[in-house]
């Protein structure tokens, strides 16, 4: 099968969708000539024109404001919002109205759209340019949140985005962009809520999001090599979150990790792993753990970022622990 | 251009939909005062030339984004009277299922694309609106109503700027009552209102909002405009709300006088204004103003009976409309 990277497959999906349905659109800063700094979108303005590929000023709330309303009469936007950080800065517009339509009109308004933006630190761009900001979405009721691990899953989530009628956000890691995996040429969609079992084992179960992904890969190739057999899960969405087979895989191997690049505290490692503990602790024999990007901003300082998020040699050295029935802080 | 009302039955649809206003608020404030309803609302009171004078000026494709003070514009977007006291109250039969409640009405089958309980909050959405009619090449045009109080958020720079640039078929339609909740508009708006849609190359008109013909004279205008791709457009109406900015700020002479509401009430009351003409103009006579308001009167105590006898969503309701494609989000 041909290997493309995740920005091509986000490009193409992009493309594809935008062909089959004429209300599809792309709006926010520097999307059409310039493709967006990261060059995702290069090449679309020149088949879809400036109509559909829509070059905003630099007022984030604004033009997610407009996508709101656009998506509420007839269109579907696809909003790109530069950094993951400027969330912060649509938070109303996202939360307050674009997630609540739905609920507070009893169902008469629905809002398909779609909101990509990215996620990820070590690309030394410090304290703004930098966080992991999925936990803050996934908070509130009525949005979906997917987070691609690979280009295969950048494709067929970001399809799957664009044709659902509720608001979408897709997080995609930025130090990504240019990894290549195997993306099949014919069309498919990746439903939403659907785990992937990335490698099974019997030992400890590892479940990563985005880059974490490969990290806990990693991290199992390691423990392999040491006759620890883990298991990697990727939730693909965390919203809606395909809780029944983290569970099997809780129940089968009586050990979980939960690793994700948002900050530890009161995020996506503590949900998922808070769920395992109700809903499979008699089978487990040993404490669920969480690993998350630490809570401090993320630093500038090389010396210092790299220290701040989750690596392959973290994660395994906690799953040794696990296996080997220390039970860390538990006590 | 075309024509703005001028025959004797548009005119008495303008009167009869103003009345039908204030005394659907008069009815709203008495189901609070007897604590029937459940939490607060914001009287419309005293402005009913603006959303009546606007309104009639569109055609029911035409879309409008509403305000917390929202009950005039969906009444003057074409809502009943049963349906909008069952959202009043919770109850199922309401607009939003009971979701809503007064600050979220919609009412889409109209185009009123629903009341928003963030002060500027749908400026976003009614540019988006516009912005997808035009992408989508369609006539249709979208009216923003938002009051002085909302001439301080950010959003509505943006998004001007936005519909400017990009000529959208947008009407900002600013109702200035004089008051920002509990504090006077000159103490929250420096320099001219105006003068900011007109920084944008957006052409602005200041209109009397109790002068229910001059607004729908100006609107029919902008509006036949707008649908030509002359838009966007900004209005300022200036207008009086009777009530405090809730109906539970009833004590307020900390912050302005009864005698300045009993000038307002007395010598510029939109309603007594249009139906001093009526009679002057031989359009009506008493006779047939005082059926008219009898019959609105009766049909709206007809409907608050109506909503106080309907049921409550069932409890399951709970968790639907979360996600269009989920029936129960908790299931």
């Amino acid at each position: 099968m041909r290997e493309i990277t995740l920005s091509q497959a986000v490009n193409e999906a992009l493309a594809e969708e935008m062909r089959r349905d004429e209300t599809v659109f792309i709006i926010g800063e520097d999307v059409a000539e310039a493709g967006t700094p990261f060059k995702v979108l290069s090449g679309l303005v020149e088949e879809f024109g400036t109509a559909r590929v829509v070059d905003t000023p630099i007022a984030e709330p604004g033009f997610m404001g407009i996508a709101v309303g656009a998506a509420m009469t007839g269109t579907r936007p696809v909003v790109d919002l530069m950094f993951g950080d400027f969330i912060f800065l649509i938070m109303d517009q996202l939360c307050n109205q674009a997630a609540k339509t739905h609920y507070m009109s009893g169902g008469k308004l629905n809002v398909p759209l779609v909101l990509r933006t990215n996620m990820g630190a070590t690309r030394r761009s410090a304290a703004q340019h930098s966080q992991s900001l999925h936990a803050l979405v996934a908070h509130i009721p009525g949005l979906k949140v997917a987070m691609p691990s690979s280009a295969y899953e950048a494709k067929g989530l970001m399809k799957t985005a664009i044709r659902d009628n509720n608001p979408v956000v897709i997080f995609e890691d930025k130090r990504m962009y240019n990894d290549k995996a195997p993306v099949p040429e014919e069309e498919y969609l990746i439903p939403f809520g659907v785990a992937n079992i990335k490698r099974t084992g019997t030992d400890i179960t590892l479940i990563g999001t985005s880059s974490m992904v490969q990290v806990c890969e990693k991290a199992a190739e390691i423990l392999a090599l040491e006759g620890i057999s883990a298991e990697v899960i990727d939730p693909r969405t965390i919203v809606p979150l395909d809780e029944a087979t983290l569970l099997a895989s809780a129940r089968k191997t009586s050990r979980v990790i939960v690793v994700d690049e948002g900050h530890q505290s009161y995020g996506v490692t503590g949900e998922i792993a808070s769920r395992i503990n109700e809903k499979a602790f008699y089978y487990l024999d040993a404490p669920v753990l969480r690993m998350g990007a630490m809570d401090v901003p993320i630093p500038f300082s090389p010396a210092l970022e790299d220290i701040t998020v989750p690596t392959p040699e973290g994660v395994a050295a906690k799953a040794r622990m696990l296996v080997a029935g220390e039970m860390i802080d538990a006590a | 251009m075309s024509n703005p009302k001028t025959n004797s039955e548009d005119y008495l649809r303008m009167y009869r939909q103003m009345v039908r206003i204030r005394t659907f608020e008069d009815n709203a404030n008495q189901l609070y005062l007897s604590a029937k309803m459940p939490g607060l609302t914001h009287m419309y009171s005293g402005e009913e030339a603006v959303a009546v004078g606007i309104c009639e000026a569109l055609k029911i494709t035409d879309k409008i984004t509403s305000t917390h003070r929202g009950h005039g514009h969906c009444v003057a977007k074409g809502a009943n009277l049963k349906e909008m006291f069952c959202e009043l109250l919770g109850k199922e039969e309401g607009y939003c299922r009971g979701k809503g409640g007064s600050m979220h009405i919609a009412d889409q089958s109209n185009g009123n694309l629903g009341a928003n309980a963030i002060v500027g909050g749908s400026m976003g959405i009614a540019t988006g609106a516009a912005f997808s009619a035009k992408l989508l090449g369609k006539d249709d045009v979208t009216v923003c109503f938002f009051g002085d109080g909302a001439t301080a958020q950010g959003l509505m720079y943006e998004v001007m700027n936005m519909a400017a640039l990009w000529h959208l078929p947008v009407i900002y339609a600013c109702e200035n009552n004089g008051y920002s909740e509990y504090t006077k508009t000159e103490e929250i708006a420096a320099g001219s209102i105006t003068a900011r849609a007109e920084a944008f190359g957006i052409e602005a008109h200041q209109v009397d909002g109790q002068d229910v013909l001059a607004v729908n004279a100006l609107t029919t205008d902008l509006v036949a405009r707008a649908r030509k791709g002359e838009g966007p457009f900004f209005i300022e109406l200036m207008t009086y709300r009777y009530h405090g900015h809730h109906v539970g700020d009833i004590n307020r002479e900390y912050y302005r006088t009864k005698a300045e509401e009993k000038d307002w009430k007395e010598n510029r009351d939109p309603i007594i204004r249009f139906r001093a003409h009526l009679i002057t103009e031989g359009l009506a006579t008493e006779a047939e103003i005082e059926a008219m308001n009898a019959e609105i009167t009766a049909d709206a105590e007809a409907a608050v009976a109506y909503a106080l006898n309907a049921k409550y969503p069932d409890a399951s309701e709970v968790d639907m409309h979360v996600f269009t494609d989920v029936k129960h989000a908790l299931a």
